[in-house]
């Protein structure tokens, strides 16, 4: 029951960061929101998981089944519980969240204890999202986590907030319906094989190729038509290329804390989503549409490489290499090898880390300076030297520095992406080796970008006093910094349970 | 369904015999009667103007019908195959009446209640409250209508007073110009309605359900004739749902009239019409037995893929919320309209899709109603209709606007709110009955929707305020319905399971 007791903790710790004054609201919703953290590291330490939770044989950490409704014949019921991958996740969701509402007190000046309820209602819905095991469940909590966004963007948010926050909003709930007309479609063409909306019978179902006809479409046409709603609904999570541009207009405009809300957990929706659905799901479909995902993924690492070093926003620099890091993550998944999808899922942790530090850091640097303008400012370096070699240790982090979560993150991903032969003629190492190509254009634009406003001499066109943050200001850069670090040179502390889940996904796939 | 059982295990189901069989119209009898007793009131003192009293008749009156109307649902009376049929035939009361009944009762509910305040100085309040109460009773007539006839009576008694209470503001241009116009249109409907049951009278003798359905099975000669007066039945009941091309009416109603009419019409008014025309086209006109020849089921597909499209096109457009909101609840009875369009399947599948409809419908009363008694509300302070003027409202009235964007979020379709899951089902019943391109249509509608709808949420709580907001008093009896529907609209998410458990098993009979 520790799951319904963390979604209704959080729903309830919501409910009364509202109701308190804006003045305790800040720190009362960081002392509720410790409880949620101290939660998921118990689960963590009491997980006890094999498999994957939706494939054959797998058991569940946690695990709840209570029926709810009944409708067409198909049994609705709250399903919830957890496996190595999303795990991981659940304990990104908590300890994030609690570090952005540290991150929040300072630009976070006015109806604060809407602001930190909202923030608490998002983690519940996101909560749920990772643990949810029914498709209508897992639904609610999909589409439930648009709502405090928008209002977090829209309120809070810079000057184009309003276009940016309804663009949000339209964008990815257009996707999540074609999602929902896909997998519905999939659900009916196996007929009589599963009687539940339950994600682990339905994807045992498909895999065992119980899919039928379906009102005039073959079996195949219906799977590759379903993968593809599929895909589209979660690629816009993601993004991908082409159907990011909802997501540099977001991050600009939502202030620091929900920028790292936004980069650390809601992309990870898509490809936690891809990769229980499409890849799980549906690997042949996968397998036989490998090249063009691969191009896909290789297209977003690329572009959203070269947009990012064409700006010359700090913020926008770092949204756009969210871009990048996603479509790793993609190439990862498709490659359908225990390192791929297990580096996959990794990464996923591991960009939640990276970019909530960049993006906090960038914010602290903001809140001094009120400019993000690479050309704006130099030489913070002196006047903010924690802060500074904290960003700096973040961008090594994000160019793949050994020792940091993010080196081995993509080592995984291009050792399973080698490994793989979805493509014949280890056709998927040229994929790789063109997404590889990306790690060097981060280097790039990352360094240029340190390089002028950080280093030579102290230049700001300002007259505000510019000095140290405040020490709430640093500590959740430091701990994130400290996660980071753990995880790269440990990777182990998380992997060992990722590729328990992640070995019955790839099972069967190809041989 | 636990819970219905266990009621079921306290109650006894109606059975023929004991008690007498006419007491099963006792929700119509109840709202009439308080209908009749509301018009005794104001008949001993004309000029009464106290609200608390009409408004308390009329909600007790309501309440009453809604409790014995739940009852009888709970209890079985007329379900599972047993349905009471009264006067040879011509009204019918079985699971399905009764679930629409539900409907119309607790949006007079709320409706009473809220006029409480909005009626204040206002004159000829009694008959404001008594017109409320007949329209009511046709509406719940015409869930239980067998017969063509019957049809055409109750849907007339629903729709007069409507006609007067459109145009209850008679200093107010708007409202009256509206309520002529409603009354235009709704009387050319009523032609066109009264000739089609006359030429589908002439093609088979009768008006009863279940004997035009024998005759149109075995007819050959007047098919033409009897295709061309089906069309007319549901251009008929295409007015009273406000569904293209007889939705002109809507936005020019919707928006003169004062608002709980508005709400009462766009939310009771509406289920009427489907109530009715559902049970005509299924049990008149059965698509298993009908001629070739009459495809209606390709006629609603049209209307309702024009009529969600169209209604939630023009709503994007509008700066008026009363006028979006009138817009977007053509674009509803769109999506009901799915109920009928997706059928075809055969089967328990047509049962279930038909429930689905219904079960939007049962939310769908929740979640309009409130977001016009909203509109009630702020008219009620004296604020504008524009989106512009609903600018920054949350600092001065937050519980309210929460209350209207739970609706708004509901009406998009958005968890976690009954309109969530009322909207997918009817969207998942429709792809399980091969319509996928009905779903994605609905689907890009839906999204078209949130645009508008978050735009008044946008106003209320992102925009600052452009003017000076001063709010005076707090209508006690508004704020009190809002609340009701706000709940309503949240617990209906939990609460889902028996609304469509109940609406899909009433609808699987009108197939049996």
């Amino acid at each position: 029951m520790i799951i319904e007791a963390l979604i209704a903790f959080t729903f309830a710790a919501a409910l009364v960061t509202f109701v308190l004054p804006d003045r305790l609201a800040g720190r009362g919703a960081f002392a509720l929101s410790l409880v949620p953290v101290l939660g998921s590291l118990y689960m963590w330490s009491q997980f006890d998981a094999s498999g994957n939770a939706l494939l054959q044989g797998g058991q569940t950490a946690f695990e709840t089944v209570i029926p709810w409704l009944q409708v067409a014949g198909y049994e609705i019921s709250w399903y919830v519980g957890v496996d190595g991958i999303s795990l991981p996740l659940v304990v990104l969701t908590t300890v994030l969240t609690s570090l952005a509402i540290v991150s929040a007190w300072t630009p976070i000046q006015h109806r604060q204890s809407q602001f930190f309820g909202l923030m608490l209602f998002m983690e519940a819905n996101l909560l749920g999202v990772f643990t949810a095991l029914d498709f209508f469940l897992w639904f609610i909590f999909w589409e439930a986590v648009l709502v405090p966004m928008y209002f977090l963007i829209g309120v809070w948010g810079g000057p184009r907030r309003k276009y940016a926050a309804i663009k949000f909003f339209v964008y990815t709930n257009a996707a999540s319906l074609i999602m929902f007309i896909g997998f519905m479609a999939l659900v009916l063409g196996l007929g009589d094989s599963t009687s539940s909306f339950a994600l682990p019978d339905v994807a045992q179902a498909l895999r065992a190729g119980d899919l039928g006809s379906f009102y005039g479409l073959d079996a195949n046409t219906l799977r590759v038509v379903a993968f593809a709603a599929m895909f589209f609904g979660f690629a816009v999570k993601v993004p991908v290329v082409p159907v990011h541009t909802w997501l540099p207009d977001a991050h600009v405009e939502a202030p620091t804390p929900v920028s790292v809300m936004l980069a650390g957990v809601l992309l990870k929706m898509g490809t936690y989503a891809l990769l229980r659905f499409n890849f799980t799901m549906l690997p042949e479909v996968a397998v036989e549409y490998a090249p063009v995902i691969a191009a896909i993924a290789v297209i977003s690492v690329i572009y959203g490489a070269m947009l990012a070093l064409a700006q010359q926003d700090l913020k926008r620099i770092v949204a756009y290499s969210s871009v990048s890091s996603m479509g790793y993550v993609i190439l990862g998944l498709v490659a359908y090898t225990a390192y791929g999808v297990g580096g996959a899922t990794f990464q996923m942790v591991a960009h939640g880390l990276i970019s909530g530090l960049m993006f906090m850091s960038v914010g602290v640097i903001y809140n001094t300076t009120h400019t993000r303008m690479v050309g704006d400012m130099s030489g913070m370096a002196d006047r903010m030297p924690v802060t500074t070699g904290i960003l700096i240790a973040g961008a090594f982090g994000y160019m793949g520095l050994p020792l940091m979560a993010g080196f081995a993150a993509e080592f995984f991903i291009f050792t399973g992406a080698f490994q793989s032969t979805v493509i014949a003629g280890n056709g998927l190492a040229i994929f790789t080796a063109a997404a590889m190509f990306g790690i060097v254009i981060v280097a790039g634009y990352l360094l240029f970008a340190m390089q002028r406003t950080l280093f030579g001499p102290f230049r700001l066109d300002t007259d505000y006093e510019v000095g140290p943050a405040p020490l709430h200001d640093t500590l959740p850069l430091a701990v994130l910094l400290i996660c980071i670090i753990a995880l790269g040179v440990a990777p182990e502390i998380f992997f060992s349970m990722i590729t328990d889940a992640v070995d019955p996904v790839i099972g069967g796939v190809l041989q | 369904m636990t819970a219905l059982t266990a009621l079921t295990a306290l109650t006894t189901p109606l059975q023929a015999g004991q008690p007498p069989e006419w007491t099963a119209l006792a929700p119509v009898f109840i709202l009439a009667g308080t209908g009749l007793l509301l018009l005794l009131i104001d008949s001993i003192d004309p000029d009464t103007t106290d609200s608390a009293l009409l408004a308390g008749v009329s909600t007790l009156g309501a309440a009453a019908s809604l409790a014995v109307t739940a009852w009888y649902l709970a209890s079985g009376t007329g379900q599972t195959g047993g349905e009471i049929t009264l006067f040879a035939e011509a009204i019918v009361v079985d699971g399905m009446s009764l679930f629409f009944t539900a409907i119309f009762t607790s949006v007079v509910v709320m409706v009473t209640i809220a006029s409480y305040d909005y009626l204040l100085g206002h004159e000829n309040q009694g008959e404001f409250y008594s017109l409320v109460l007949f329209a009511a009773s046709g509406m719940a007539l015409m869930a239980s209508a067998n017969s063509l006839a019957t049809v055409l009576v109750s849907l007339e008694l629903s729709s007069l007073p409507s006609y007067v209470l459109v145009a209850y503001l008679k200093k107010n241009r708007g409202s009256v110009e509206a309520g002529l116009k409603y009354f235009l249109i709704g009387a050319l409907s009523a032609a066109v309605l009264t000739f089609g049951i006359s030429l589908v009278y002439a093609a088979t003798g009768s008006l009863i359900f279940s004997d035009v359905a024998e005759a149109l099975a075995g007819e050959g000669e007047l098919v033409g004739v009897a295709g061309l007066g089906v069309l007319m039945v549901a251009g008929g009941f295409a007015f009273k749902t406000a569904s293209v091309p007889f939705h002109f009416w809507a936005p020019e109603a919707y928006e003169g009239a004062p608002a709980p009419v508005s709400a009462f019409l766009s939310s009771a008014s509406k289920a009427a019409g489907f109530a009715v025309a559902f049970r005509v086209f299924v049990e008149a006109f059965p698509l298993a037995t009908i001629p070739e020849g009459i495809n209606w089921v390709l006629a609603f597909q049209i209307l309702a893929v024009v009529t969600m499209t169209l209604g939630n096109f023009a709503a994007a457009t509008q700066e008026n919320v009363k006028r979006m909101l009138a817009y977007s609840s053509i674009g509803h009875a769109g999506y009901a309209l799915i109920g009928l369009a997706a059928l075809s399947a055969g089967g328990s599948a047509n049962g279930n899709v038909l429930g689905a409809s219904m079960a939007h419908l049962f939310v769908y009363g929740f979640m309009n109603t409130g977001a016009f008694l909203f509109i009630a509300m702020v008219e009620r302070w004296g604020i504008g209709r524009t989106f512009e003027d609903y600018n920054g409202l949350a600092t001065q009235a937050p519980v309210a606007c929460l209350a209207m964007t739970v609706f708004m979020f509901s009406l998009a379709g958005l968890p976690p709110f009954g309109g969530f899951f009322s909207k997918y089902f009817l969207f998942f019943e429709a792809i399980e009955n091969g319509f996928w391109w009905l779903a994605a249509v609905g689907a890009l509608n839906s999204v078209l929707s949130l645009f508008y709808y978050s735009r008044v949420v946008r106003a209320m709580w992102i925009e600052d305020p452009s003017g000076s907001l001063e709010l005076g008093s707090q209508p006690v009896g508004l704020y009190a319905a809002v609340m009701l529907a706000a709940v309503g609209t949240v617990l209906l998410l939990p609460g889902f399971p028996p609304v469509i458990e109940t609406a899909q098993t009433v609808a699987a009979t009108l197939f049996a």
